[in-house]
């Protein structure tokens, strides 16, 4: 081998130790989020910006760049299970995002790892007027969310399907749901009245499907903060959904249905009636233009007159314990939550706003949107998940326990028992 | 009596023509040739020691602890962890569950790998033919397990494809939940892995057939072997090896398998469909237990490594 060989591996070998030494090191810099010219550059960890239509939370944060000179924001977006995934690493290895899109599902176990800031405090030390926010989700009297925008799950119904049955209105009790049910089911072969997602992959089919019924009739499955899964309530809609299960008019394959596949089916005109969130309304017009539906109330247990709970899900905001630009953070939650963003963020999303006075534009325009508006005020959000500790697997366990009894293995008594002791375990 | 014979001459030392130039001295010039090696090794050592070896030894430290990433300051809790995994009776069905799901898998693929490879080796076919076959029955590899799952939760839904067709042909009378009833979903699963896999089988297989000694399938047929006793003496002992190492390889890929189960069933229906891979995802990102999930991924490491070392086993005996 020459000398000049030998001497270009030798400036190899350099420069690939060289290279890696460099890429090692790079591993453990930090980065407070601040350059040299003291331009404050916040991350906003979220999975609203793939739901929400293409450019438009960009918009948004060059608007409140443009008003807040200084401060820039970076968006991390992804799905909603990788940015939990992304939350949860990033609060254990002191890297979360300074603001970061939250689930109420979340919140519990997140204040257990002390990763989210108390915007109790970020509120007072700013003198926020607290007022105009719609609701805080607190742990231990602590402000750790505010949900920004809230997305309710009323029950759609398809009217073609339900006249055909001879049913001149959707139900608004038990008995006409059941009765509703029965006869869409007896339509056509391929049609059942209803459709329950149990998926284990992604359990809120307990959430949004099944506590819905007991919310929906002034129930509850707590007390005093702890489970209560074997009070009347609960006990009077599982066996309503058994009910529903026996006389065969649920959708086939429930106990691996997805939220996705329940709204498919009903777009698609194989279920009559549906329990959903408002933000699909705009995917099913998109993919069946001729689908005739309503929205009404979850219907409640006969005789019924107290308000009815109606549930939902947020998108929250919270702002990391790490974060060493808390004051520039709460700026942009404080931006989000102003009645006019708070108002195009929910215009954007199909959803409600978090800000009281605010008033999404699509509530003139849309009669649908006005009647799901018009339940909303007539009711109270209900979701007793947030806040809860690891409440998806809490949905997850009742959910497993619910499929035993719906393939016949134990009955209604046996699955609350068993999913009472099963939640009690992580309170 | 006094030896006549004469000592022996001294080996003489390799004579070295008078070197004008001094010895070298261990100085820089030798220091750097002495590192060079290193440095062209150390990006790959440098990488496997931050990507595998450290993540191998926290997961390692993290599931001797009461909890981590959840807890702030974690205690030692010694075998605490793997008592629980070893005992919760849903690690047992995931066990099963995985060695039934990983053992059908890796048997129908060989099977149909096989087959398949030998329909694609035998000259009956005209090589458009071939060519037309290959492409059709390697198509199954070249899908994302994403797809995969959407493309068979569409086909095997109940108001589906395939209820369909049964129905037609008269071979079911009622719609089949197979992903939905505890009854079906496990079968299901394993025949979608079998259907997604095969193709790995094939194609290696093929490779080998092809490079298969025509004169020994000439002396087989001298000595009055029939076909059967030509694949059984002549084929299979000429493929055993490549077989062997794959399906090695392919009992540790299945016995990781988690995409596929996530995406089809999520471990349901109740969890008859639970795999170590998904019993261990669950534990960390449902219910944070991320001390028990690390235990649980140690169990599933050390499974592997035994499989594992078969392989390597198996490799150095080929070598």
């Amino acid at each position: 081998m020459g000398n000049d060989a030998l001497s270009r591996r030798n400036v190899l070998g350099y420069f690939g130790m060289a290279a890696a030494v460099a890429m090692t090191a790079s591993c453990g810099t930090a980065n407070a989020g601040k350059s040299a010219d003291g331009t404050v550059t916040l991350e906003f960890a979220q999975w609203w910006e793939p739901e929400l239509p293409k450019g438009s939370l960009r918009t948004l944060m060059d608007t409140f760049e443009a008003k807040n000179p200084g401060i820039k924001v970076k968006l991390l977006s992804g799905p909603y299970a990788s940015t939990k995934e992304q939350v949860i690493a990033g609060a254990a290895a002191g890297t979360m995002s300074d603001v970061v899109g939250l689930d109420g599902a979340w919140i519990n176990d997140f204040s257990k790892q002390g990763s989210l800031a108390d915007l109790s405090a970020l509120m007072k030390e700013s003198k926020y007027d607290q007022s105009q926010l719609a609701s805080q989700v607190k742990i231990d009297g602590t402000t750790l969310m505010i949900p920004a925008v809230n997305f309710v799950y009323p029950m759609f119904t398809n009217d073609d399907l339900l006249a055909k049955a001879g049913v001149s209105k959707p139900p608004s009790t038990r008995s006409e749901f059941t009765a509703a049910a029965v006869a869409i089911s007896k339509v056509d072969s391929n049609v059942k009245g209803w459709v329950l997602p149990l998926s284990q992959e992604a359990p809120n089919g307990i959430q949004n499907d099944v506590m819905s019924w007991v919310w929906a009739s002034g129930g509850s499955m707590l007390k005093d903060g702890k489970p209560d899964l074997t009070n009347d309530a609960v006990h009077s809609a599982v066996n309503f959904v058994q009910d529903l299960w026996d006389k065969k008019v649920v959708s086939p394959g429930a106990l691996t249905m997805k939220e996705q596949d329940k709204v498919e089916e009903f777009t698609n005109a194989r279920v009559g009636m549906m329990i959903d969130s408002l933000a699909h309304i705009k995917l099913i017009r998109e993919n069946n233009p001729k689908l005739k539906f309503s929205i009404s109330a979850v219907p409640a247990v006969d005789g019924f007159t107290g308000k009815r709970g109606i549930p939902y899900a947020a998108w929250g905001i919270g702002i990391a314990d790490n974060s060493p630009n808390k004051a520039e953070a709460w700026k942009l939650v404080d931006f989000l939550m102003s009645e006019e963003t708070n108002a195009k963020l929910s215009s954007l999303s199909n959803s409600f706003p978090g800000n009281t006075k605010a008033v999404p534009d699509f509530v003139d325009s849309d009669a649908l949107f006005k009647k799901a508006f018009e339940i909303y005020k007539g009711g109270y959000p209900a979701n007793e998940f947030v806040g809860l500790p690891v409440a998806e697997q809490l949905m997850r366990s009742f959910d497993e326990e619910l499929q035993k009894t719906l393939s016949g293995q134990q009955n209604v008594d046996k699955l609350l028992a068993n999913a009472q002791a099963t939640w009690m375990k992580s309170f | 009596m006094k030896s006549t014979l004469k000592d022996p001459e001294p080996l003489l030392e390799t004579q070295w023509p008078a070197d004008p130039v001094k010895p070298r001295k261990a100085g820089w010039g030798g220091l750097k040739r002495r590192l060079a090696p290193y440095g062209f090794v150390s990006p790959t050592v440098i990488l496997m020691f931050v990507l595998m070896l450290v993540p191998i030894v926290m997961v390692i430290g993290y599931s001797f602890m009461n909890n981590v990433i959840m807890t702030k300051h974690p205690k030692f809790v010694g075998l605490d962890n793997y008592v629980t995994i070893l005992t919760d009776s849903v690690f047992h069905t995931a066990l099963a569950n995985t060695l039934a799901f990983t053992f059908a898998s890796v048997a129908a693929h060989i099977v149909l790998g096989l087959l398949f490879a030998m329909l694609l080796n035998s000259p009956l076919l005209g090589t458009r033919f071939k060519a037309l076959f290959r492409a059709v029955y390697v198509l199954p590899w070249l899908f994302t397990v994403a797809i995969i799952a959407v493309l068979w939760r569409l086909l095997l839904d109940p108001n589906g494809v395939i209820n369909f067709l049964l129905m037609n042909a008269g071979i079911i009378d009622s719609k089949i939940e197979w992903l939905s009833s505890p009854g079906t979903a496990l079968f299901a699963v394993t025949f979608i892995n079998i259907w997604a896999g095969y193709p790995f089988y094939m194609v290696s297989i093929l490779a080998g057939l092809q490079g298969i000694p025509k004169d020994l399938y000439e002396a087989a047929t001298v000595d009055g072997a029939n076909n059967f006793q030509r694949f059984l003496h002549v084929t299979l002992p000429q493929l055993k090896p490549i077989i062997i190492s794959m399906a090695m390889l392919d009992l540790i890929w299945t016995s990781q398998q988690f995409a596929l189960i996530w995406m089809t069933t999520g471990g349901g229906p109740i969890n008859v469909t639970e795999m170590l891979s998904t019993y261990t995802y669950k534990l960390a990102f449902s219910q944070y237990q991320f001390s028990l999930a690390s235990a649980a991924a140690v169990v599933i490491l050390l499974l592997s490594m035994i499989l594992a070392f078969f392989y390597i086993r198996h490799q150095k005996a080929r070598d």
